[in-house]
């Protein structure tokens, strides 16, 4: 066993999940973030049905945060694997001026990524998402199944969850019940630079360290990545050479200082740093609550 | 394929496994620094861990939280870096409740158990159960770590008596590899690193022994198993039949058959994960076209020439319930074995295990949690593998169709042959399922005696007093059926055979359209009702034999047999000028003088379980 075989196993477990999401259900579709997880996922997908194309559309839920370099990738992308793109956007959070800054970080998730996401699924009339999530990325995800049952409304209740033996799948769905399918459950973010790097899988370049224009709030590097982007007095962005180890809407990435310019040195780096990924990004960044707090929220 | 370990862990409530676990991803640095620090400073009421120093525990409880509240995790996943540049990944199931059905699914893709004893403790019984479903489930290896060595300041001989009393657990259920180890998974010695603690144990660390596991090679198996996911068509007439390779291995230039239909062609081209090849193994995703074009879908199996066996639709099965649901015989579900999916009906129940002590009783029903063998039809011939021989296509799922639960695992055993009294059996539970949708069982009653014993008197009160109480019946009368369907047959000993094997036949149908079947017939020869008899299971065919003297019935004679005969128009007239063979067994005689009502009765009473 290698690492080699290692990387091989997790893409034929990937190559069999996204092969019986396609032939089980009537109508599928790929999440994609434009992050490092969906190009793999992408990607696994051009395998396992080559040489037919991908027998379903790419979805992206756009917040219209994100960095301006993630949208120009997002669209090449689709055109490198020949597959159709469906960008969806909540018009009414749009409407009602729902952004970052307008809106306190949990109500825009909220309304610009959760319910942008169901509106979307409904809208289409998909009864199948693919989503490039991990089980290493937060210890909650330990208990989540690659086939993840939704109840009418996208409800996730554990309670209603199906056990997944050997290599069978219950894809049965009832009335109104949804299935969320993560093909890369079982990959670590290491994996998933490793088969990056092996397979040359093109990423967004703002993974890499460039010299980028930022602004230092609450301890968290912010990118000026538009004009939107209201400083506060006093505030002048600066260049630092910087990198993201995640993507998402611009305000609310924190960037890292790191000189990894390549995909060798990043996994050198993740390789010497032990940082959950999580931490990087501010939405999970919960400032040190007390433990008493944490138990209330039923955090353990 | 070479890749991914994989682990289930067993053991009871406060046996240490949390704390191993937890333990064992923190050494070999398998959880984040963030969540290692939370687990320094974090406290469960009760916990006389310092603050400061992490509660291993901790890193893998966030599961017994939710128990408390009232929510059923099955199994969660985590990572284990063997740090050698390995992974393993830890199923892990909650020890509670629903501990059988909960470790049957963590326990279904698992190459190796590590089974925690707490030397405390001692063995107990959910040790054998921990043991009995590992070998159920074709778990290959188990580790025996016997936890809590420094509760009893790591004396040899307790660990000596209780890894050998684990041993004879282990050979008794068939585990093929056991590897036992003394751990104290709270202060740390033989999880990651050695001990001075135990100088008598001279074997590896728990972590060395995981790294000692050979995966499970499958792609050593000689039986090639291909499942058809799904057929993918491209430009140039490609034809790609697409799956994962479960088993054994495959070459251009090949045979291979489609299972379902017993044709075969060659392996033209593979492709694995999308690169040309020339052969493929177990465990790769592959893609293969043949050299013709032969029926071949999603679902179906593709073994290697001269190893398809015979489809079959009746089988049976060791099953483990999940369901709150009790299983009764009779009910049908969707069968999904890998891609196949395909009606089912559990036909039978034969028993159920004692998961604590391996004894197995009879069964007429399953609960969750409990493990039984059952007999199972499907709505066509299938190809299921023996789980002991290939794993993966000898498992399936048992879906309920309403509500799309899983509610059953189920594991092949054996094919039940055709054509034989299995057969019959069989055939007789699908009978079960229309018995459960008419809310009662279906029999045959079989009225025999001589003509004017008053068969049909009594039968018509039998099915008055049976539709009283909501039974479905009908009633084959001898003399209407020789008006109709066998007008053509007469009198002769032959004709007298043909005559009753049509009825026994058309009582059969109606039996197994879920009727409760009233025969009056005089059938006079032994040899005749056998051969009907013959016909049922067990306990379906039930004979009457309608015992009033000849006398008696020549006195009545209702229809003038009697007197037709002594004058010679009937020459061959049961009772006159034939013989009636009086049955040697039958279920019931009774004596047709009298009032029908109370002998109606008793027969009802016999009938009725
Ligand atoms: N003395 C001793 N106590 C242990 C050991 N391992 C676990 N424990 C204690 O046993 C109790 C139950 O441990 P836990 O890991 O929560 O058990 P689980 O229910 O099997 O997950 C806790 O109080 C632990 O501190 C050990 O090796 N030695």
């Amino acid at each position: 066993m290698s690492r080699t075989g290692l990387l091989d196993a997790l893409e034929a477990e990937a190559i069999e999940i996204v092969r019986e999401t396609a032939a089980a259900f009537d109508r599928p579709v790929m999440l994609y973030s434009i992050g490092k997880d969906s190009g793999v996922m992408l990607h696994i997908a051009h395998k396992a049905f080559a040489p037919a194309p991908i027998p379903f559309p790419l979805m992206h839920v756009d917040t219209t945060w994100k960095f301006a370099a993630m949208i120009r990738f997002r669209d090449e992308i689709a055109k490198h694997y020949g597959v159709d793109l469906i960008v969806h956007t909540n018009q009414q959070g749009v409407a009602d001026d729902i952004t970052p800054f307008t809106a306190g970080t949990q109500e825009y998730t909220r309304v610009m990524k959760t319910v942008a996401l169901r509106e979307a699924l409904d809208q289409y009339g998909f009864d199948a998402a693919l989503g490039g999530s991990r089980r290493d990325e937060e210890r909650s995800r330990a208990k989540e199944r690659i086939f993840s049952l939704r109840l009418p409304g996208h409800r996730w209740e554990p309670r209603a969850q199906r056990p997944e033996m050997w290599h069978t799948y219950n894809t049965r769905l009832t009335e109104g019940q949804t299935m969320r399918v993560f093909p890369l459950s079982n990959w670590t973010e290491l994996d998933v630079w490793q088969y990056t790097r092996r397979e040359g899988i093109p990423v967004v370049p703002l993974y890499f360290a460039a010299e980028r224009p930022v602004v230092s709030r609450d301890g968290a590097l912010i990118m000026v990545d538009d004009e939107r982007f209201p400083l506060r007095d006093g505030e002048t962005p600066e260049l630092r050479l910087i990198r993201f180890r995640s993507l998402g809407c611009y305000p609310l990435c924190a960037a890292v200082e790191s000189p990894a310019a390549t995909v060798d040195d990043l996994i050198e780096e993740l390789i010497t740093t032990r940082l959950s990924e999580r931490a990087g990004r501010l939405i999970d960044g919960e400032k040190s609550a007390s433990m008493e707090a944490k138990k209330v929220e039923g955090y353990f | 394929m070479a890749g991914l370990l994989r682990i289930v862990t067993c053991g009871s409530v406060d046996d240490g496994k949390s704390t191993l676990i937890g333990r064992l991803l923190a050494e070999t640095l398998s959880v984040p620094e963030d969540v290692l620090e939370a687990a320094r400073w974090t406290r469960r009421s009760g916990s006389i861990i310092p603050a400061g120093e992490v509660d291993f525990s901790l890193l893998t409880d966030g599961l017994e939280a939710e128990r408390e509240q009232g929510i059923t995790i099955d199994v969660a996943y985590r990572h284990l870096d063997l740090q050698n540049g390995l992974r393993a990944i830890i199923a892990d199931a909650p020890g509670h409740e629903q501990y059988t059905r909960n470790m049957a699914v963590a326990a279904s893709t698992a190459d190796v158990a590590i089974l925690l004893v707490d030397a405390a403790r001692g063995v107990r019984t959910q040790t054998f159960r921990h043991l009995y479903i590992c070998a159920l489930m074709g778990v290959k290896t188990v580790i025996v770590a016997i936890n809590k060595m420094d509760a009893i300041g790591f004396d040899e001989a307790a660990y000596r008596g209780l890894a050998e009393r684990v041993g004879e657990s282990a050979a008794k259920v068939g585990i093929e590899r056991l590897l036992t180890l003394p751990v104290s998974a709270l202060d740390g010695d033989f999880v990651t690193s050695r001990s001075a603690a135990a100088p008598w144990y001279d074997g590896g660390t728990l972590l060395e022994l995981l790294r000692s596991i050979e995966v499970a090679d499958r792609s050593r198996s000689p039986h090639f198993r291909l499942p058809v996911q799904l057929v993918l068509r491209a430009a140039g007439n490609y034809r790609g039949y697409a799956g994962t390779v479960l088993s054994g291995g495959i070459r251009v230039g090949d045979e291979v058959t489609v299972g379902r239909t017993g044709v075969s062609a060659r392996v033209a081209g593979i492709s694995v994960a999308a690169s040309e090849a020339q052969e493929a193994r177990a465990g790769q995703a592959i893609a293969m076209t043949l050299d013709r074009e032969i029926d071949c879908a999603r679902g179906d199996l593709l073994v290697q020439q001269g190893e398809a066996r015979v489809p079959n639709d009746r089988f049976a099965a060791e099953l483990v319930w999940l369901s709150e649901q009790p299983l009764a015989r009779g009910r049908t579900y969707e069968l999904v074995s890998g891609p196949l999916r395909i009606p089912a009906t559990v036909t039978g129940i034969r028993d159920r295990v004692d998961v604590e002590s391996g004894h197995r009783h009879a069964a007429r029903d399953l609960a969750i949690n409990e493990i039984g063998r059952v007999e199972i039809a499907t709505d066509a011939p299938i190809m299921l593998d023996e789980y002991a021989r290939v794993r993966d296509t000898g498992a399936f799922l048992l879906v309920n169709r309403g509500t799309g639960d899983s509610v059953g695992a189920g594991l092949m055993l054996h094919d039940l042959r055709r054509g034989s009294n299995v057969h019959a059996q069989a055939f007789d539970s699908d009978r079960a399922g229309r018995s459960v949708a008419l809310g009662h069982a279906s029999k045959v009653l079989w009225f025999t005696g001589l003509p004017g014993s008053g068969k049909s008197t009594i039968a018509n009160a039998v099915e008055r007093e049976l539709n009283e109480r909501g039974i479905h019946t009908y009633i084959l009368d001898g003399d209407n059926i020789r008006l109709g369907l066998n007008k053509d047959l007469g009198f002769t000993p032959e004709d007298r055979a043909e005559n009753v094997r049509r009825v026994g036949e058309v009582a059969r149908l109606m039996a197994d359209a879920g009727l409760m079947v009233l025969v009056c017939l005089v059938s006079p020869y032994r040899g005749d009702r056998d051969a009907v008899r013959a016909r049922f299971a067990p306990g379906e065919f039930l004979e009457i034999h309608v015992d009033t003297p000849l006398d008696v019935c020549r006195e009545r004679d209702p229809k003038g047999l009697y007197r037709r005969a002594a004058q010679g128009a009937i020459p061959n007239m049961t009772g006159v000028g034939q013989d009636y063979e009086a049955p040697l067994s039958a279920e019931l005689v009774v004596t047709g003088v009298g009032a029908p009502g109370p002998i109606a009765h008793t027969i009802v009473a016999e009938v009725l379980p």
